[in-house]
């Protein structure tokens, strides 16, 4: 008897249930835009291990991830916040929380899931577990008019910060106090800011103006000093080229004290001094950049672009300001994303339904695997990043 | 083989004026994945709206095609909708209004 006791023991500690434990921290999620779906991939290996169904619309489709790396909240074109278990790889929540939406964010404390609505337009903000409505705030500019709200991060100080697309404005909405959140408002920014990003400390939120030629700089730590506008005029007064993807503020490089922007409507990546705010250069690019993404280590840039340039991959030492490389990695290059330690970049090629991953030092493809018309790459150590 | 793709090519051509202004199933294709994958960038994947408007059918019935085409190929200033005469030849710009009359990407 006891002997097959601990025959059976031995049978149930060798068995599936542990040979399925794993931990989150090397798996990414891949939206699949057209069909609705989401693939759960490893970078260990370079696999794909599951795919996710029931998403709805999921052009520009963004994720965050709980701060335990398990879940992501996937936020869809049609209103929906889905939640995806990673581990066991299947959708565990979803609401439809509007008609139309752009992005979100987890809070500082991943009790707080914000999305950014176009229709209606405004920021609604739910519970991280339940998915239940905790705050709706209506990005009522004027008497009656709602704009569409863009560039949500999540901030220090459990803290939501976003731009207002018609009046030009960037609100920050403090949930310090969940039950009574305070909204504090900059007005006159610049004209339709587009999207935004945080500094990796957490410090300074930088709107992108698509209806001028500059950003909008809040100092965080400083918000009686206001937003300050930064290159002002940069495309001096030239007529810009036919903008035919909005370029994406995500990827944030600093090295040598510089920081990288995508011109709009210019075949050009900006050089900013992190210091002073000033234009200290611009990298002349083989199209109009959509993502300027940094390594992790900050030595390279990795740029793609729009249409009809979308075929091409540049990367830039930010040591020297020079293009270093120019890759054809497929057509339709949409979205980039570093592995945490960022040996190796995955890409997704949406017009040839697969991603491509490359070694980014010899700056050779190493895994190609199949994916729907993939868009946005998702790793799950952005769940310990703020404003990603 | 030869033989018979001469003599689709003669059909083709001897189909002439109702060929005539249709882009060729290739760059239908082409149009096609441009129309829901890179116009639905900002209108949407199933065309119901986003940065850019809603562009299904009911949103046409009272917007001419000559205002549409020219729309996709002169842009609309003052908004983030570019010219795409660039990319796009006029051809190209009556077969995408025809699509989205038709309710492509539903």
């Amino acid at each position: 008897m006891n002997r097959v006791l601990s025959a059976l023991l031995l049978s149930l500690a060798v068995g599936p249930a542990i040979a399925e434990m794993r931990g989150t921290g090397d798996l990414a999620l891949v939206i699949e835009r057209a069909s609705g779906t989401v693939q759960v991939v490893e970078t260990s290996g370079n696999t794909s291990l599951a795919r996710v169904a029931g998403l709805g619309d999921l052009s520009h489709a963004s994720a965050v991830f709980s701060r335990d790396g398990r879940y992501a909240y996937v936020f869809g074109r049609d209103g929906g916040l889905s939640k995806v278990d990673l581990l066991q790889q299947r959708l565990v929540g979803r609401v439809m929380q509007a008609g139309n939406s752009i992005g979100g964010a987890i809070s500082q404390d991943g009790r707080l899931v914000a999305v950014s609505n176009y229709e209606p337009g405004g920021v609604r903000v739910f519970d991280a577990d339940t998915l239940e409505l905790v705050a709706d705030i209506p990005a009522e500019y004027a008497p009656g008019k709602l704009s569409k709200v863009v560039g949500l991060v999540d901030a220090p100080g459990q803290r939501f910060v976003f731009s207002l697309w018609e009046p030009g404005e960037i609100w920050i909405a403090d949930f310090s106090d969940r039950a009574r959140p305070q909204v504090r408002r900059f007005t006159d920014i610049g004209r339709n800011p587009y999207d935004a990003l945080l500094t990796p400390d957490g410090r300074h939120y930088i709107a992108g103006l698509f209806g001028e030629d500059g950003l909008a700089l809040l100092d965080l730590w400083d918000l009686d000093a206001g937003v300050r506008r930064i290159l002002p005029g940069y495309g001096r007064g030239e007529e810009r080229l036919p903008v035919y993807k909005m370029p994406h503020l995500e990827g944030w490089a600093v090295a040598n004290g510089h920081a990288f922007f995508p011109a709009i409507g210019r075949h050009e990546v900006l050089v900013v001094d992190t210091t002073r705010w000033v234009e200290v250069g611009r990298i002349a690019v083989h199209g109009q950049p959509v993502f300027v993404m940094a390594r992790p280590d900050g030595r390279h840039l990795w740029v793609n672009f729009a249409l009809p340039d979308n075929d091409t991959v540049q990367v830039i030492d930010t040591l020297s300001l020079a293009v270093i490389r120019t890759l054809k990695p497929g057509k339709a290059i949409l979205h980039m994303e570093f592995e945490p330690r960022g040996e190796e970049v995955w890409l997704s090629v949406r017009d040839e339904d697969r991603l491509a991953v490359y070694d980014t030092i010899t700056f050779t493809p190493r895994t190609t695997l199949p994916a729907h018309t993939p868009s946005g790459i998702f790793m799950s150590a952005r769940a310990h990043r703020s404003g990603l | 083989m030869r033989c018979s793709i001469a003599s689709l090519m003669l059909s083709l051509a001897l189909a002439g004026p109702a060929a005539a202004g249709e882009p060729a199933p290739a760059r239908e294709a082409e149009l096609r994945n441009l129309l829901i994958q890179d116009c639905g960038s900002c209108h949407g994947l199933q065309m119901r709206g986003g940065l850019g408007p809603a562009l299904l059918p009911a949103n046409l019935d009272e917007r001419p095609d000559a205002m549409l085409v020219a729309t996709i190929l002169h842009g609309r200033h003052g908004t983030a909708m570019p010219a795409w005469r660039a990319l796009l030849s006029e051809e190209d710009a009556r077969w995408m209004v025809r699509a989205l009359r038709q309710g492509v990407g539903q």
